[in-house]
């Protein structure tokens, strides 16, 4: 099949800075593609290039196998969805809509028949009289939505679309979207700086860091199995638990912390990973950890005093020190922790992740 | 501690604990009668030269001549005003200042809206459409606000006459509008600055070109600058002295030339009450747009001492 937006070997720079560098990425027809990393990793900038809004230093760009890497933002089949809405306050919102459709020339017909289309599958049909200022954040955002649907483009790109909203709304808009993907069946590129909308929305999260792509994959690989420390660290709240220790290879691997002998049975180690001994880290998500009885089943168990407790209401966390290193874990809210209390944790290295102390890399 | 302990403190508050409660009480004091007197002392100081120049502009040549400056007219007269604006002589022509007035008119009007739709051209296209040197355009641009316009007459007036707009009409709107460029490009661009670049760029993705950005989304948002702009152009050209005595050419001598010209007239008499009509008759209209925009005019001035 053929690729619906392809990236080959872009590099940007802004003057002496570089910010992507031979960067290759393959989305496929309808597919949801997140791009995920901390602020200034590069992720806006990718998605401005895709748009035509930036001009790439080097590489080419491909949307429905046309090279479009020197079309303007208007020729690419593409619609774009800002942070900031981006609404024109001065146009009411079916002017808004059908501002792209006026400046083409499009007969108005079907500019109507398209506004109505784009008003009803995002609700605003209310709305469609209204000036920007009289609506609120989420209503803006769902015009803004609009106003890329009305173009009936192939490649849907979103830049941080709900980072100005609310929480509340955001859930609530996070999960309209997934639906107008599942409806519309569009490619979409979507930028964004928040783990659970990554988790929640992508097919496929594309983990950014200084310019680079370091991991790309389903949301289950990405957060079960991270190639490195940054995409552990990065993914999940709270985040990773790490310990830090030295990791010996070969046919049975193990990994030695704080006193403690983790034998690695049932850890797939990379085939690359070597048998020699090395410092290394290990990583446990707070949830994959067990107390008490059931922690006497796991491979690994370690003696721990709690030092403090976060009910969040649905689970709650405790924070106890293994060693000098801060670690949490995540039970169900019935059971009741109290600080100082004593009590064992377990640990399954199968589900863990060991990482290069000097790289960083998934061993 | 028990809810009964953390409410009963709070109860007995409002009946026990004297002190400061509710709105805080306002005092006149000493020192803001003081400022108030001081502020009522300075607006009549300035006022009293208008109140001058009103009083004597409806007094009879002979009533004048009595002194007793800021006495009210006791013989009213509106005649000084119907000389000043058809009949006093402004050097060889004796036809008032009225033609100076519409002069001025035919020399404002194109100069305000040529200079204020190329400012905003130039703002929009130095902060939208950045090239390379844009900034440095932008600077040699600004240099222009701080040349002194008696150095440039000279060199300007020969090129006016090799292109042969000396002492025209265009030529002296295309001289405004020039001279206008700089600080009005400022406050153009500073405003366009100001607007969030992603609406230029949700524009480019709708397929908007250079003119359909500016004439579509941009003009609609920049009326509060545009009327900046066109309060400090028709305030300055209208009050200019110097480009219309030099370069206006003789029948386009604008109303502030021929005020000069009937002030300065050294034959006959001096007719105080006439001078005094065609002053306040020519400042009738700048103060008509202080008085008339008095807000956007200071917005305008904060607007180019805070960001300019």
């Amino acid at each position: 099949m053929e690729h619906s937006v392809s990236i080959k070997d872009l590099s940007l720079n802004f003057g002496h800075v570089r910010v992507l560098e031979h960067l290759n990425l393959d989305i496929d027809q309808g597919e949801f593609l997140v791009l995920l990393g901390p602020s200034g990793c590069g992720k806006s900038t990718l998605l401005n290039c895709v748009a035509g809004l930036l001009d790439v230093t080097g590489g080419q760009i491909f949307i429905d196998g046309k090279n479009v890497t020197w079309e303007e933002p208007k020729d690419r089949g593409i619609g774009m969805v800002f942070q900031s809405y981006a609404l024109y306050p001065q146009m009411s919102v079916e002017r808004n809509l059908s501002f792209g459709l006026r400046v083409a020339g499009m007969k108005k017909d079907e500019i109507d028949r398209r506004v109505a289309r784009a008003s009803e599958i995002l609700q605003i049909e209310p709305l469609l009289q209204r000036k920007p200022v009289e609506l609120s954040g989420g209503q803006r955002q769902r015009v803004a939505i609009g106003r890329a649907l009305v173009r009936d483009v192939d490649v849907f790109l979103f830049d941080e679309p709900l980072s100005n909203l609310d929480a509340k709304l955001r859930s609530e808009l996070r999960v309209e979207i997934k639906r107008l993907h599942l409806r519309l069946k569009n490619t979409m590129i979507y930028v964004t700086h928040d783990q659970i909308e990554a988790m929640t929305l992508a097919d496929r999260i594309a983990i950014m860091k200084g310019g680079v792509i370091q991991q790309l994959d389903v949301p289950s690989v990405i957060y079960n199995k991270p190639v490195n420390l940054f995409v552990a660290g990065f993914i999940g709240s709270p985040s990773m638990n790490f310990l830090h220790g030295e990791f010996t290879g070969g046919a049975s691997p193990k990994f030695v912390s704080q006193g403690v002998n983790w034998d690695l049975k049932g850890y797939e180690t990379l085939p690359s990973t070597g048998a020699d001994k090395r410092q290394a880290t290990i990583g446990i998500r707070p949830e994959h950890i067990a107390i008490n009885d059931e922690a006497k089943s796991m491979p690994v168990t370690i003696d721990v005093e709690i030092e403090v407790v976060e009910p969040m209401g649905s689970d709650t966390l405790g924070w106890v020190r293994i060693g000098g290193e801060s670690v949490t874990f995540r039970v169900a809210s019935e059971i009741d922790l109290q600080v100082g209390q004593k009590l064992t944790l377990g640990f399954d290295p199968a589900r863990a992740s060991v990482f290069d102390g000097n790289t960083g890399e998934r061993l | 501690m028990t809810d009964q302990a953390i409410s009963s403190p709070a109860a007995g508050m409002a009946t026990d604990v004297a002190g400061p409660a509710g709105p805080k009480p306002k005092r006149l004091t000493a020192s803001r009668v003081g400022v108030y007197a001081f502020l009522i002392i300075a607006a009549l100081f300035f006022l009293i030269p208008l109140w001058v120049m009103i009083v004597t502009s409806l007094k009879t040549l002979p009533e004048i001549r009595l002194g007793n400056l800021f006495n009210w007219p006791s013989d009213l007269t509106f005649d000084p005003w119907i000389k000043a604006w058809t009949t006093a002589c402004t050097g060889r022509d004796c036809d008032g200042i009225s033609p100076g007035f519409w002069n001025s008119v035919k020399i404002t009007v194109p100069s305000v809206i040529l200079s204020v739709f190329l400012a905003a051209l130039n703002g929009y296209a130095l902060s939208f459409w950045k090239y390379r040197g844009s900034e440095l355009f932008f600077g040699l641009l600004m240099f222009g606000a701080f040349v002194p316009y008696q150095v440039v007459i000279y060199p300007l007036i020969i090129a006016f006459r090799e292109i042969g707009i000396f002492a025209t009409l265009p030529g002296i709107i295309i001289l405004h509008s020039i001279f206008g460029m700089p600080i009005l490009t400022l406050l153009f661009r500073n405003f366009f600055g100001s607007l969030p670049g992603e609406l230029f760029r949700a524009a480019r993705v709708d397929g908007a070109g250079f003119w359909q950005i500016f004439v579509m989304i941009m003009l609609p948002m920049s009326v509060p600058i545009t009327i900046v702009a066109i309060i400090l152009q028709v305030t300055g050209i209208w009050n200019d002295f110097l480009f219309g005595v030099v370069f206006a050419g003789r029948p386009n001598m604008p109303m502030t030339v021929q005020l000069n010209n009937i002030v300065t007239t050294t034959t006959g008499i001096r007719e105080y009450n006439v001078n005094m009509a065609a002053t306040i008759l020519t400042a009738l209209v700048p103060l008509a747009v202080y008085f008339i925009s008095g807000k956007w005019f200071v917005r305008g001035i904060a607007a180019g001492a805070v960001k300019g």
